[in-house]
């Protein structure tokens, strides 16, 4: 390494950063040298987006000093950063829908006419920056139309664009599939040999190992150590993040496959804009079998979960349980024929923030004549039901009385699964089961959903994660553009095949190729 | 967190819930009282004169008591859409229904013992004020019309339906022999009046009902499975539905509980006035003295609780009866008062957001002195302490 490269950009110095009880950053070092990808890993709340908004001038710090290039600054607001040459590519794409890739770009930025727009300029700058870079994309297209991958390639631009020195990413991967990832790899390796610096946040380890020169773990707010991916592995990365052993893989007794409690048939569902978001789809899962269902998102998994779970209408297919058929639309007879669901928008359709444990515990089963007398909530035995169910479910709750907003994200998630299972469900549908969860949370979730396999319930999972589906599922089936590519035993699939499939490839039968292409995308 | 911790923070919250309103009612007050100075009146002399007369002597505390029943009902109604996220605008045309269809069943019925005729023509006003509810709430639930446009609108035809019926049909014979023609209706048979509580005191059997009200629309909210669903809508109309929680259902029934509270208000203002009629003045709030209005501040000031509703209500009732004083002593147009009304209001809904803030940052303090993060999983010991 030339004397250059190690010359850090950035330094970040006893960075601590407290809220009201709670210590966020405690003397966290940071650096980051020209040319090189610095991986920023730790589990929810271990204060990695605390610092990340240090940099970016989000929040001040109580203690520590930041350099850029050897000089003491002050940010005090993301433009100030800007003005550094730090930008931030978030998760959530910051991007105006209604305008073009160029308008959006130029977004914010003198133009050079004076008060006249430049946008032939400016689309012949991301031309120059797409052909560098490897990143596709029209200029002149509308956002709207662009798909999750190409948006993120605008964002991407809007930072090469201001000539960003410092990128900060923030789990990039997470909307892409494998392949999408391989070429956005290979971007960020281009902007690293360029002289740029990127800061990658992620908690995918096999990810972080692949493109990380280095690597530096948070816990709790504090730096639990710095490595790089030639002197460690995924094992001693995960004891890191979580400060003991992790089981990545759980082990699983094979399946005791019966007949199938779930059957899909023919189901047709309308997305929200009005088009087919699922299309034809079949399928069936198996008393004591977990299907995972693979796919980038926004492919119709979540429109066909919602249409199992009567929470949308489809146009037209039949869904049974236990070969009765179920009526549709209707959550209310779904639940009733013994169909649990946890669902993708956990504080949105899953829990309540505003109501405490107890109360959330009780949403499915507050009519019962158990919990109900003559319209009456009986609280002896509501509480003493909710305390069992919040002990066996290892929900970390100061009482039950407080409200939900106040958990993590694992802990509302084993509330919800808490919730869901405690009617020993006949079918279960699990949409991104441990999304936004800390490792240790999300390991639980994974054997509770194992335990409930081993129980007989048919398990439907649906996830972007390919980990997880890999970890959990017996069979694997991919959904790309709202129909099915097809269903893979786990023992016969691998990454690459299903990475193929979730982009529209049936690897089996080339003359399939890519999948019809959608209104949403052609429109 | 010990149960002594727990019991302190609820009181601080409590406490918080009480003093930033009252902040906020002082703030407006000083702010009115350089109203009071522009008049040409001593301010301080005047608020002495307004509060002695509210609630100063066992007279004023009756006739507060009186005002604030209507205000009370409808309010604790209000607490009861707004926890259910549906907005009730509409308590002014409920109140009305639910007096007119109570003095027509005090009319038409036969003179019926007071045991049977009271609870007779309160639960018909009850059940006109549920009805007139419960159509904004259906046309909610099924053709996602907007609340608050239909409750409105339902008030000026509730308005020109009662306009027309004491004009017409239902107008005092005697006002037409006279040919003075007020709109009002014959004196209502005796054995409909309220009695009254104390001897000597104004303060009638309404008051009683409408405390009982403020309770039972309590135990409805936090004890029944029907309050628990009405809660889960309010919160999150997405979750609920998922839960199976019929939401269009909820909707209705809301309103219609809304209502039926304005309706109950409507007929005690009758079957409780001095002159044992249902009178107007022909202005749309010539019935009701806006209380169908008012008693939504009076559940905002509450934090649509409805047993803070309960001193909530005796403020704003005090401070009409305190306003009848002012304008008597000093001259001063009772008009004043409705613009210290408006002032409390702006001054207390913008004082929510204070109280919310004090409210998060105290939550978050909270919740991360548990760290929750990390910590392995599975059941553990810990826990049990936890939640014992």
């Amino acid at each position: 390494m030339t004397v250059e490269a190690v010359f850090p950009v950035l330094e970040m110095r006893g960075i601590g950063k407290r809220f009201p009880g709670v210590i966020a950053n405690e003397n966290v070092d940071f650096d980051l040298r020209k040319g090189e990808v610095h991986t920023l890993l730790g589990e929810n709340g271990a204060g990695k987006s605390t610092l990340m908004k240090i940099l970016y001038g989000l929040y001040r710090p109580d203690a520590g000093e930041l350099r850029l290039n050897g000089r003491p600054v002050r940010l005090s607001s993301p433009s100030d950063a800007i003005a550094h040459g730090i930008c931030m590519i978030h998760q959530h794409f910051m991007l105006v829908p209604s305008l073009t890739v160029a308008e959006n770009v130029a977004l914010g930025l003198r133009s050079t006419r004076g008060p006249l727009t430049d946008l032939r300029h400016v689309a012949r700058r991301i031309g120059e920056l797409s052909d560098a870079f490897g990143l596709q994309v029209d200029p002149f297209a509308d956002v709207w139309q662009l798909a999750v991958g190409e948006r993120q390639r605008v964002e991407i631009i809007k930072a090469l664009y201001r000539d960003a020195s410092i990128l900060i990413l923030d789990e990039p991967t997470a909307v892409l599939t494998p392949r999408e990832v391989d070429d956005l790899f290979e971007t960020f390796r281009r902007m690293a040999r360029q002289g740029r610096s990127l800061i990658f946040i992620s908690h995918k380890l096999h990810e972080v190992l692949t493109l990380s020169d280095r690597i530096t773990v948070l816990r709790n707010g504090r730096v639990t150590g710095e490595t790089d991916p030639c002197n460690t592995s995924r094992e001693e990365l995960a004891r890191m993040m979580v400060g003991r052993d992790v089981n990545l893989a759980p082990e699983k007794p094979a399946a005791t496959v019966c007949e199938a409690r779930l059957q899909i048939e023919n189901l047709v569902v309308a997305g929200d804009r009005g088009t087919d978001a699922v299309c034809d789809v079949n399928l069936a899962v198996c008393g004591g079998e977990v299907l995972g269902l693979a796919g980038v998102s926004g492919n119709g998994q979540r429109e066909l979960a919602e249409a199992v779970c009567g929470l949308r209408k489809p146009k037209s297919g039949v869904i049974r349980v236990d070969g009765q058929p179920v009526a549709p639309g209707n959550p209310k007879a779904v639940r009733k024929a013994g169909l649990a669901y946890v669902p993708e928008e956990r504080m949105r359709d899953g829990a309540i923030g505003d109501f405490n444990i107890m109360e959330n515990l009780l949403l499915l089963d507050h009519g019962e004549k158990r919990f109900c007398r003559n319209g009456f909530l009986r609280f002896g035995r509501i509480f003493k039901h909710c305390r069992k169910l919040v002990r066996a479910y290892a929900v970390k709750t100061p009482t039950l009385e407080t409200p939900a907003k106040n958990l993590s994200g694992g802990n509302i998630q084993k509330l919800i699964l808490a919730r869901e299972l405690s009617g020993n469900p006949k079918v279960l549908i699990a949409a991104q089961p441990t999304r936004g969860v800390d490792i240790g949370a999300a390991e639980y979730i994974h054997a509770r959903l194992a335990r409930q396999r081993t129980g007989g319930t048919a398990t439907l999972v649906i996830s972007e994660d390919l980990d997880e589906i890999f970890a959990l599922a017996d069979r694997i089936a991919v959904m790309c553009q709202g129909r099915l590519m097809g269903i893979v035993d786990r023992h016969e699939a691998t990454r690459e095949r299903i990475g193929l499939m979730m982009a529209g490839v049936d690897p089996d039968s080339p003359s399939k190729d890519y999948c019809p292409v959608s209104e949403s995308t052609s429109r | 967190m010990s149960p002594e911790v727990n019991r302190v923070n609820h009181f601080k919250a409590n406490l918080i819930r009480i003093v930033i309103p009252a902040c906020a009612v002082v703030s407006a007050l000083l702010l009115g009282a350089v109203m009071l100075g522009t008049l040409g009146a001593n301010p301080l002399s005047g608020y002495v004169t307004m509060f002695s007369a509210a609630f100063g002597n066992l007279e004023g505390l009756a006739n507060t008591a009186v005002k604030s029943i209507p205000l009370l009902l409808v309010g604790i109604g209000i607490c009861i859409a707004f926890r259910s996220s549906v907005i009730n605008i509409g308590g002014e045309g409920q109140m009305v229904v639910g007096a007119l269809l109570a003095s027509v069943t005090a009319l038409a019925a036969p003179d019926l013992p007071s045991v049977v005729f009271i609870p007779l023509v309160l639960t018909v006003g009850f059940a006109g004020g549920a009805v007139w509810g419960a159509i904004p709430g259906a046309l909610k639930a099924y053709f996602n019309v907007s609340e608050i446009l239909s409750t409105i609108m339902l008030n000026i035809v509730a308005v020109q339906i009662m306009n027309f019926m004491l004009r017409g049909p239902m107008i005092d014979p005697e006002e037409v022999a006279r040919g003075t023609r007020i709109p009002q209706t014959a004196r209502l048979p005796e054995n409909t009046d309220l009695p009254m509580l104390l001897d000597g005191l104004r303060v009638h059997l309404g008051f009683l009902i409408a405390l009982l009200a403020a309770v039972a629309v309590w135990v409805l909210l936090w004890r029944t499975a029907l309050g628990f669903r009405l809660r889960s809508v309010g919160l999150s109309r997405d979750a609920a539905r998922y839960a199976g929680i019929p939401v269009k259902r909820s909707i209705i029934t809301a309103l219609a509980f809304s209502g039926a509270m304005a309706g109950l208000a409507g007929a005690i203002l009758v079957f409780g006035s001095e002159s044992h009629r249902m009178v107007t003045d022909g202005s749309s709030t010539g019935f009701t003295g806006s209380a169908g209005f008012n008693g939504i501040v009076v559940a905002l000031f509450a934090g649509l609780h409805p047993l803070w509703s309960i001193p909530s209500a005796l403020l704003f009732g005090g401070m009409l009866v305190g306003a009848n004083a002012l304008q008597r002593a000093l001259q001063v147009p009772s008009a004043l008062i409705i613009a210290l009304n408006g002032l409390i209001v702006v001054f207390v809904v913008s004082s929510e957001y204070f109280r919310q803030r004090v409210q998060r940052g105290r939550e978050v303090a909270q919740t991360l002195d548990e760290p929750a993060a990390g910590v392995a999983a599975g059941a553990d010991p810990q826990l049990e302490r936890v939640v014992e």
